[in-house]
């Protein structure tokens, strides 16, 4: 199997184009700069995306739809939780996963008892957590602690600390699918229901975890954005709805479930961050942007997708 | 008769096909003219479906030669093929399905054409056949949709079918249905149709057809007049060598009953329980049902309580995605798993065991499944089943699609299990199988009409279960 036949190595070649293009312009200059803010800002869609990359997974109809309220509701909550006082850092990270748990059992349950097409349960809930979130906010912007904020902003080895944060769930979930028997069992599900059932797969478990999974994904990144960008915001998840489905299904994923790819996610989180760099720093305005935005995605999933057939 | 008439619908000279390294059809020679009807045998992966992928112009060949006197195209010389695996699009209705092989039907009202062209068809070929062209295929028994297929087949669209391939078309039919479908190939190839038919019933193939073809290995090993065939030296010349051994098996104390459902179905534990009936009386289902009910979509045993081997492939038991191994070991997990992990050294070795065990037809497990052809895949399932240590083997109709050779392995298999104190229910469309179990039901409209053990377990006995009695006596 030659490189160019794995459907991940498009999202990387994307990225590392496109980091090749802005530094053109800036005769080499800022290179350092560019890939550091990549790391920090893509981390966040890498973070949703791995969870929504599982989601996606289980089959076609899945996925999840409340990664923004998720996010919004657990930076609140956590926030909320800390007040600002230095040393609550581990109770803030406990109520944001809490938090996440707790909307993906509402979600799976939705799903699961009321039989609900995915995509309307969790848009429905979303606009519960969203409203959860904005009554207990009450218009107070509440800072982070100050070490928490530190971390969050902070790098280790040159690398930012959330990149690493990243990086670390990365291997966990790729561990996790290839290696484990759950991890198996998610990718017979996504296959077939009805033929991993018959096999002895429990798959209503494996359901119910991924969507409990997707969400502690979803919590813990607004977390860390609200720990990142001092306070969390009742807007701050909405970039991530498109972010976390354009990263996955340019990484390589198949839409139609049963196959997932995690080195992909990276690669297209990197990719979303630095094409939008590059058309900026190349004076395009915000409409030409989002247009070659979009067609590039295309080509991308083009290039990606026909690979795959034919390997 | 016009020189058009008499000419071959198609020739092969020479025709090959390689798949990269595996040569599926290795040089074959062939000619059907109008009247022929060829009987097409050989063992599971032998190149039968390649074949015929060649001569409905499905595939080209890498090397050689296929001519239609008929027409520029397969298509144009009137050549249709139905196929072992079902291809009609479940979501759609049954005249619905025709308009998709019939371009011709277009236009205001194209819905009732269509319903009086398939319905014409399915009167012709299974009289009394009770299919309405209205319903929609996935409400239909997986036999109503093998006959809506033949039906679909035969059916004029727009011209007129002149050479129909049938791949396996017995395989899920009942003996009724199977036989209204034979007596409708003579009547075709009377009035100067011409169907290549495919079979592992060679009953079947003896009755009615012509000529019989032997392939093995991508060759054809032997063309003959099928008079000059007897059944023993069809399969030798299949390079198979078994004899049709009568298995009288002597009657075996069973242990405790280990099954018992609301319907009145049991078993003991190391006995072999056949379900019987025509087909499409609730006997899947009541299979489907009972496997559910002892089995959970939210806990999983280290050792499970039930397996499940599937007839239905594509629905029920390939996950098309994966390779060989990871077939074969999905049920086998938590076997030798540790904190989680999948203990792969483990699952290796059981799949390269149950490769030479049951013959899986491959050089490498971790080849994709959909690289194995039918019956290949349906020994994956076997596999998969019996490589688990479950007490109690559900088995809905598992033979489909799977050489001689390979049933004679695979009843010997189960026989040996039982032994061992295993519980087999074997849901069967084929009356020979059944006949080797212990124990039948035979379903009639959901309900089991009749049990028979020992002795009683004859085909008449069988049939007259089947149908409603005439009389009370």
């Amino acid at each position: 199997m030659s490189a160019l036949s794995r459907p991940w190595i498009w999202s990387w070649l994307a990225a590392a184009a496109a980091f090749a293009l802005t530094l053109v312009l800036t005769s080499g200059r800022g290179g350092g700069e560019l890939a550091y803010a990549a790391l920090s800002f893509g981390a966040f869609a890498a973070i949703v995306g791995l969870g929504q990359m599982l989601v996606i997974t289980l089959g076609p109809g899945n996925v999840d739809l409340s990664i923004p309220a998720t996010m919004t509701l657990a930076a609140t909550l956590a926030l909320k939780a800390m007040s600002s006082d230095p040393g609550t850092a581990w109770l803030g990270l406990i109520t944001a996963l809490a938090v996440g748990v707790g909307t993906g059992l509402a979600n799976y349950a939705l799903i699961f008892l009321l039989r609900l097409p995915p995509i309307i349960a969790t848009l429905a809930a979303s606009l519960v957590y969203q409203s959860v979130a904005i009554w207990s906010n009450r218009g107070l912007r509440i800072k982070p602690p100050e070490g928490l904020a530190d971390f969050a902003t902070g790098r280790f080895l040159g690398l930012p600390n959330v990149a690493w944060v990243g990086l670390v769930l990365a291997i966990v979930v790729w561990v996790v699918l290839e290696r484990s028997v759950w991890g198996r069992w998610l990718l017979a599900t996504g296959q077939n229901l009805r033929v991993a059932r018959l096999a002895g797969v429990p798959v209503e478990l494996v359901r119910a975890t991924t969507y409990v999974s997707v969400a502690v994904f979803a919590s813990l990144a607004g977390y860390l954005l609200a720990s990142f960008s001092g306070g969390a915001a009742l807007n701050m998840g909405a970039e991530y709805l498109l972010m976390s489905i354009a990263v996955v299904v340019i990484g390589g994923s198949s839409i139609a479930g049963g196959n997932s790819n995690v080195p992909g996610v990276w690669g297209a989180a990197l990719f979303m961050f630095l094409v939008v760099s590059m058309l900026n720093s190349y004076g395009a305005g915000a409409g030409v942007r989002n247009v070659l935005t979009g067609a590039m995605i295309i080509a991308i999933v083009i290039a990606a997708s026909t690979r795959r057939t034919r390997a | 008769m016009s020189d058009h008439e008499t000419a071959p619908i198609v020739t092969l000279t020479d025709a090959a096909r390689h798949f990269g390294p595996v040569r599926a059809l290795d040089g074959v020679s062939l000619s059907v003219a109008p009247g022929d009807c060829i009987g097409l045998v050989g063992h599971n992966g032998a190149g039968k479906s390649t074949l015929v992928n060649l001569v409905n112009g499905g595939l080209a060949p890498s090397s050689g030669e296929i001519r239609f006197p008929g027409g520029a195209s397969a298509l144009e010389a009137g050549v249709r093929s139905v196929f072992q695996e079902l291809s009609l699009c479940p979501n759609l209705t049954v005249a619905e399905n025709l308009r998709i092989s019939h371009s011709a039907l277009k236009g205001p009202g194209w819905r009732t054409r269509a319903r009086a062209e398939i319905s014409e068809s399915l009167n012709t070929i299974f009289p009394g056949h009770g299919i309405d062209p209205n319903a929609e295929v996935d409400t239909l028994s997986i036999a109503q949709r093998q006959m809506v297929e033949i039906a679909i087949g035969f059916a004029p669209r727009g011209t007129q079918a002149r050479l129909v391939i049938l791949d396996e078309p017995t395989s899920s039919l009942d003996a009724g249905i199977a036989d209204q479908l034979l007596a409708h190939v003579k009547r075709f190839c009377g009035s100067g149709g011409a169907v290549i038919f495919i079979s592992h019933m060679l009953g079947e193939v003896f009755d009615v057809a012509s000529r019989i073809v032997v392939l093995k290995d991508g060759k054809v090993v032997a063309e003959r007049i099928t008079a000059d065939f007897t059944r023993q030296g069809l399969v030798d010349a299949m390079g198979h060598v078994t004899t049709e051994t009568a298995t009288t098996e002597t009657a075996r104390a069973h242990g405790p009953q280990v099954v018992q459902t609301e319907q009145g179905l049991t078993a003991r534990k190391g006995e072999v329980v056949g379900l019987s009936g025509l087909a499409g009386h609730g006997q899947a289902e009541a299979l489907a049902k009972l496997y559910l009910s002892r089995s959970s979509s939210w806990r999983s045993r280290k050792v499970p309580d039930v397996v499940f081997v599937a007839g239905d492939r594509p629905r029920d038991g390939v996950l098309p995605l994966w390779s060989i191994l990871r077939n074969i070991s999905i049920s086998i997990l938590q076997q030798g798993a540790k904190r989680g992990l999948v203990n792969r050294e483990a699952e290796t070795a059981i799949a390269a065991d149950w490769k030479s065990r049951i013959g899986i037809r491959t050089d490498d497990v971790t080849n994709p499944i959909l690289s194995l052809s039918g019956g290949n895949q349906q020994k994956v399932l076997f596999a998969r089943a019996l490589a688990s240590p479950a007490q109690v083997v559900i088995m809905d109709d598992p033979m489909r699609g799977v050489d001689v050779g390979t049933k004679q392995d695979v009843y010997a298999m189960i026989r040996a299990e039982a032994a061992k104190g295993r519980t087999f229910l074997w849901y069967s469309t084929e009356t020979e199988e059944v006949c080797q179990c212990d124990r039948v039901f035979v379903f009639r409209n959901h309900e089991i009409s009749a049990e028979l053990t020992g002795a009683d377990i004859t085909e008449e006995r069988i049939l007259q279960a089947s149908f409603e009695m005439q009389e009370a006596s």
